[in-house]
């Protein structure tokens, strides 16, 4: 069985942008809404792309801003600047 | 003592404002763009028509040929209300700023080759007066227009004119003072390369449909007049040193690229509604491009010479293939 991976963001309104922007992007992932944050499951693997949560927000958006919405991810992050990749390291 | 620290959630009973929750199809927070756009536009039951329009209703979507099932379709990509328009600009405001006292202090105008800064007073101040009535066809289609996705969007574009404006002005300043803004609005009035914009400009004002004034003015000049004079021109001016005026002018550059995205959204979604809607933007486009181009042509053969008449004919190349991209009916 392959192993989830999983990133968890606050409900904020820019975070709403960046979880319609993950569930676009990834068909298997499985949003979790819990108060205040959302738990973002996935099997495998999951990416994000600055192209589609700029288009969510409606600005340029910079990858690295994720931390300021980021409360905690699991698995091993490949980040470069136009996608930000989690996976487990097989 | 273990501790054992237990959530309990509560769910609030609504996400968002009842008449955003019918527009979404759900009950889900709704963004503050969504929040603060959906169906702010009054309308319904007024009981008496404006006495300077008995025709119509005070609010009324009839105002122009075009014809939308939903008016919220014409939604801003860039997701501008208030608070993120406001922050939007006042950062490109604070670059444009920092760029001016630069070349301000460094008297980085003065290593422009003096010929060149003479085409420079004569092409680029005399734009202020353009800016302005863009200011004021803004105003108008947001005056008369329908729905708040359009006339938000269209109302903060009237501020940034009047900006464009100022910030030419303060070009103007550096470029030799009152002095030089005195001259540019006697070449805006009286030099015969002029006349033709302005000629154009004052017939943009009194256009009777507002969204034929949206396709006249943002696409048909805009898209010809942008790219001729902060590219074409600028590059040009690079020849002659003119390294400090594409600085004080980046705010252009920056404000036409992420404002060209709101219009060709606008531009797309009503095209894509019906043919009537398509012949309608297609003749407005046809007529007002046409005009445009010949208001330019002048100026650009006066600052390019005879290269302008091809520059110009690229440019022209080159919005009509948007327009076609936007589904908008082009050369027929």
């Amino acid at each position: 069985m392959t192993q989830n991976v999983s990133i968890t963001l606050q409900n904020t309104d820019e975070g709403r942008g960046i979880i319609a922007a993950i569930m676009a992007d990834n068909p298997d992932a499985v949003a979790n809404r819990y108060p205040a944050m959302t738990k973002i499951d996935c099997p495998g693997r999951l990416v994000m792309n600055r192209e589609t949560i700029s288009t969510e927000l409606g600005r340029d958006y910079d990858l690295q801003e994720l931390n300021l919405t980021l409360v905690c991810l699991s698995g091993n992050v490949d980040e470069d600047d136009d996608r930000l990749l989690i996976a487990w390291n097989a | 003592m273990a501790l054992d620290i237990k959530t309990n959630a509560l769910d609030q009973r609504r996400q968002t404002f009842a008449h955003i929750a019918r527009r979404l199809g759900e009950d889900r927070p709704a963004s503050r763009y969504e929040e603060a756009t959906f169906d702010l536009q009054p309308g319904g039951a007024h009981h008496y028509r404006p006495t300077w329009d008995p025709a119509h209703e005070l609010y009324d979507a009839s105002r122009t040929g075009i014809v939308l099932a939903d008016w919220y379709v014409l939604k801003d990509p860039r997701q501008f209300y208030y608070g993120t328009y406001t922050i939007a600009r006042a950062r490109m405001m604070e670059a444009a700023e920092k760029a001016l006292s630069f070349v301000e202090k460094r008297n980085g105008f003065a290593a422009i080759a003096p010929e060149w800064q003479d085409t420079i007073r004569f092409y680029l101040l005399p734009l202020r007066h353009v800016e302005w009535g863009a200011n004021m066809n803004a105003c108008s289609i947001t005056d008369l227009g329908f729905g708040a996705a359009i006339t938000q969007a269209t109302m903060f574009t009237a501020t940034d004119r009047l900006g464009i404006a100022q910030i030419i002005g303060r070009i103007g300043l550096i470029a030799g003072g009152g002095q030089a803004l005195d001259e540019g609005k006697r070449v805006w009035m009286d030099a015969p390369e002029w006349q033709p914009m302005r000629r154009l400009v004052e017939d943009s004002l009194v256009i009777s449909d507002w969204f034929e004034m949206f396709v006249a003015q943002f696409l048909a000049l805009d898209g010809l007049l942008y790219p001729l004079v902060y590219d074409l021109f600028d590059l040009a001016g690079q020849a002659h040193g003119a390294s400090s005026l594409s600085m004080m002018t980046e705010f252009m550059v920056d404000w036409r690229d992420e404002v060209t995205r709101w219009i060709d959204a606008v531009l797309r979604a009503t095209a894509r509604e019906s043919d009537a809607n398509r012949d309608h933007l297609g003749r407005w486009f046809a007529h007002w491009e046409q005009r445009a181009a010949e208001a330019l042509a002048p100026l650009a053969t006066r600052v390019l010479g005879e290269a302008g008449i091809d520059a110009l004919a690229g440019l022209r190349g080159e919005l009509a293939k948007r327009a076609a991209g936007l589904g908008i009916p082009v050369g027929q």
